[in-house]
């Protein structure tokens, strides 16, 4: 099946103006909490930036490589768990754990990728609900990683080898800053390279992309592999910043659709999409919870879900796509 | 972590399982029948399931209709919605990405399941005093009359849509559009009609499970996904496209989804259904009776 | 040797013989066409050659080194190319991109891809439209396009399956010319499913018919157009042979 038509090759911001914009917008994401320290902002720019993580992240599995996971959150879970568990049981520092977790995520996700990748796309995408529900229920039963009560992280004094910043949580921001920045750079680059091409050509047409001598079985893979391991330095990030993680905040089905619908409403298979959609849907979760009390989370859904229909159907492209297409007229 | 339970528990449990099953096979008969027809799986089914058993509530508890003389109500009103939900989602993204096939109706789920946790409040509801109810005995063994009722009724619906599939002109088309869309098109049937009425079918069928469910089962805004996901596994093991599939593997799914239940312990019952999913699309992609 | 030899290959779908036992040669620098009617086994047996049904029997080499068993990128990456009889370009792309995708295969650098791109855009005349998005091209030009794109993997075999079909006809001269530069100017090697019996008579060195999955005439086409079985299943007996083509 094809892709919604957003050719890549987009010309460069030739206009200066647009050229100065970008520099500023992005001088405004780093000077942020600077500007806005109150907690509360602080929190959502840091909530924004670890979606727009998870969302760069799904879209190099399902945007670039068409392959449409709707249980992502499974590997965010595994993230946590694994950077929590070893700091627990074995004292490992959280850095180590974060990098053991996106070993293990992408580890993991290989194996299940390597089966599930010969269903077409409506079966996969049910394989990995199915996967991300086993986990989940798993987790609730496994006393060993906490079961249903989870496992909360010790507090410990503040320093950089701790990953704790009780008395500057700023430098949160700027942790998750840099994991949402090295995520896009990846993605950018990916944009422009070999792999990129294959995964879309993969995307497009996998039988087309076989004549011309893709092994798209490894390729999908790869795609998956980097797609998961990102997922869960997020959920490593997220233990490290709650302290305090379990079974259905780190591995629930509402987390896997948020992570589709920031993207698909942003722009899927487009680099600027997941922040976007992070950038816009988050605030709006957030206002909705602040209107509508008690209902928000139905509120948020019936949002979300709208969304979903209504962009899927209408305009594929997202909202990166619509304002190409505008660009352009 | 492996309990044996009494003789008597275990037919119990086995006989449930065959009773859910029949309702299961209605409720994936018609996921099968879409997915023959167009090759899309509706990620919306298990809510259409939801609403059909809320307006059989609603039904009951406004005018004191009893679920069972709400089928008809039912049927109709989960017509409608399979009709307009073709009209105007599906007919948009037929051969188009497989991303908007997907979430065109994985959005609308959402969208249901929200409204109507917005509309009617997250609560469990619950047909008080359904016309069956109580316990029956069957060969000495004791099941709920209500659920007995709902898997008859539930396999007359079923051989009901076989005889429409199988004896009629229209059942004829239906099953030749599924076949070879250009051959039927060629054939003068109109696809498009075609479409809409399957649409329309699969979600009458869910209807009527939704009002035969209702007279047993908790209502709740977040009821179809449990149902949907099991709906997924029984349409792949019976085969996309076989609607006879359908009725084996739903029954087969019933009975392991009791015995998990009974055997290892009742929070792993679903994981033993998920994981039948991936054994048979990884082992036997078309199913026991499917036709890819 | 032979560049592809193809022997006894033999393929089953369920009860139904697709192909059976079919055997054929093709030297180095041939053009080889396969005709045969609806159903003689053409399709399957290009799909059994690429990878994509292994066969029940038989056997298929290609430079000597057997082909059964391979997945189709490996087939590719061997060194055989293909176009597809229902075309199959990358949509979502635009013409330039879907040639890069082909032709990293052996310079996997954007830029330098870029640059070989345009060089076999150029040979199928199709480089005034490289960035336009291959969804905007006709018919014609995207088969043009699946062949500068088969071509880019730089195989020395190359399999075209029903290029003509579909295509407005004033175009065939041309794309017969472009056929037979394949061969002279890309030193290529080329087997041809065709319908359209003028060109198949007229780029043909050798050609091979196929019918309800069996080889029932294999040799030049002047003389495998007067062969009995041929006229019976498929030419018919008012079938005269185009004026103008070679033997």
């Amino acid at each position: 099946m094809a892709s919604p038509a957003v050719p890549f090759d987009e010309p460069r911001p030739r206009r200066i103006g647009e050229r100065i914009l970008f520099v500023l917008l992005l001088l405004a994401i780093v000077a942020y909490p600077l500007v806005f320290p109150l907690p509360y902002y602080r929190d959502l720019g840091i909530k924004i930036l670890l979606y727009a993580l998870l969302a760069q992240a799904w879209n190099i599995l399902a945007g670039y490589c068409g392959q449409i996971s709707l249980g992502h959150a499974v590997f965010f879970g595994v993230g946590a768990y694994t950077s929590s568990v070893l700091q627990l049981s074995a004292g490992w520092s959280p850095w180590v754990g974060l990098a053991a977790g996106m070993l293990v995520a992408a580890v993991f996700s290989v194996l299940i990728g390597y089966p599930c990748f010969r269903l077409r796309g409506h079966y996969f995408a049910i394989a990995t609900i199915a996967v991300g529900e086993i986990v989940h229920t798993l987790a609730i039963n496994w006393e060993f990683i906490g079961g249903a009560r989870g496992l909360t992280l010790p507090i410990q004094p503040d320093s950089l080898a701790a990953f704790q910043f009780y008395k500057s949580k700023y430098i949160y921001y700027y942790i998750i800053l840099a994991l949402a920045a090295l995520c896009f750079l990846i993605t950018w680059h990916l944009e422009r390279s070999r792999l990129g091409y294959y995964l879309r050509g993969i995307r497009e047409d996998p039988v087309a992309a076989q004549s011309v001598g893709i092994p798209i079985t490894r390729y999908k893979l790869i795609a998956m592999a980097l797609s998961a391991a990102f997922v869960a330095a997020g959920g490593s990030f997220y233990a490290q910043y709650l302290l305090y993680i379990d079974p259905d905040s780190v591995f629930p089905l509402a987390l896997s659709i948020l992570i589709c619908l920031l993207v698909v409403v942003g722009g899927v298979g487009t680099l600027w999409g997941p922040l976007v959609g992070a950038a816009l849907m988050i605030p709006l979760s957030e206002f909705t919870r602040i209107q509508f009390g008690g209902t928000g989370s139905a509120v948020d859904l019936l949002i979300y879900g709208g969304l979903l229909t209504i962009v899927a159907v209408f305009q594929p492209a997202g909202l990166v796509g619509l304002f190409r297409r505008l660009r352009r007229e | 972590m492996l309990q044996i339970p009494s003789a008597e528990v275990l037919i119990q449990g086995i006989m449930n399982g065959v009773l859910m099953g029949c309702l299961y096979a209605l409720i994936a008969a018609g996921l099968s029948l879409i997915f023959g027809l167009m090759e899309i799986v509706n990620f919306a089914h298990g809510e259409f399931l939801m609403l059909g058993m809320y307006t059989a509530f609603w039904m009951y508890t406004l005018f004191g209709l009893d679920p069972l003389l709400s089928v008809p109500i039912c049927a109709a009103a989960l017509f409608l919605l399979g009709w307009l939900t073709h009209k105007g989602i599906i007919r948009r993204i037929l051969g188009g990405p497989m991303l908007a096939q997907i979430f065109a109706t994985f959005g609308l789920g959402i969208f249901l399941r929200a409204a109507a946790q917005f509309l009617w409040t997250p609560d469990f509801r619950q047909i008080a005093h359904p016309l069956v109810q109580g316990p029956v005995k069957l060969f000495g063994i004791s099941i709920g009359l209500a659920q007995l009722v709902a898997s008859g009724a539930s396999l007359a619906a079923f051989a009901v849509l076989y005889w429409f599939i199988t004896r009629t002109e229209a059942g004829a088309a239906l099953e030749a559009t599924a076949q070879d869309r250009q051959a039927a098109a060629l054939m003068g049937i109109n696809t498009e009609r075609m479409f809409t009425l399957g649409w329309g079918i699969s979600s009458a069928c869910v209807g009527i499970a939704g009002a035969f469910l209702a007279s047993f089962f908790y209502v709740f805004p977040y009821v179809g996904s449990l149902f949907a996901l099991i709906a997924y596994v029984t349409v792949a093991l019976g085969g996309f496209g076989s609607i006879l599939g359908s009725l084996v593997a739903g029954i087969m799914i019933g009975v392991i989804e009791v015995m998990a239940g009974l055997l290892i312990a009742p929070a792993f019952k679903y994981v033993a259904v998920f994981l039948i999913y991936l054994i048979v699309v990884l082992i036997r992609p078309q199913g026991l009776f499917g036709k890819f | 040797m032979a560049l592809l030899s193809v022997s006894g290959v033999t393929k089953r779908f369920g009860g139904l013989i697709a192909n059976n036992r079919v055997s054929f040669e093709v030297a180095e620098g041939e053009i080889l066409g396969l005709i045969g009617p609806n159903g003689a086994g053409k399709s399957t047996l290009f799909e059994v050659i690429n990878g994509y049904y292994p066969p029940d029997g038989g056997e298929i080499r290609f430079q000597g080194q057997s082909l059964v068993g391979l997945r189709p990128d490996q087939v590719n990456r061997v060194g055989i190319g293909r176009t597809f009889q229902k075309v199959r370009p990358f949509l979502g792309m635009t013409v330039i991109e879907n040639v890069m995708v082909a032709a990293m295969q052996h310079t996997p650098d954007p830029v330098t891809a870029r640059r070989e791109a345009i060089k076999f855009l150029e040979f199928v005349e199709l480089a005034g439209k490289r960035d336009t998005n291959a969804r905007s091209l006709s018919v014609g030009e995207r088969k043009r396009l699946e062949m500068a794109r088969a071509m880019a993997t730089r195989p020395k075999l190359l399999l075209l399956d029903e290029v003509t079909g579909g295509v407005d006809q004033r175009t065939i001269p041309t794309l017969l010319a472009l056929i037979g530069r394949v061969r002279s100017e890309q030193g290529l090697t080329l087997v041809v499913i065709e319908h359209n019996m003028r060109v198949i008579m007229s780029i043909s060195d050798r050609i091979v018919a196929l019918h309800l999955g069996e080889v029932i005439a294999d040799g030049p086409p002047a003389a495998v157009v007067k062969e009995r079985r041929v006229i019976d299943a498929y030419l018919g007996d008012a079938f005269v042979v185009p004026t103008g083509s070679g033997g």
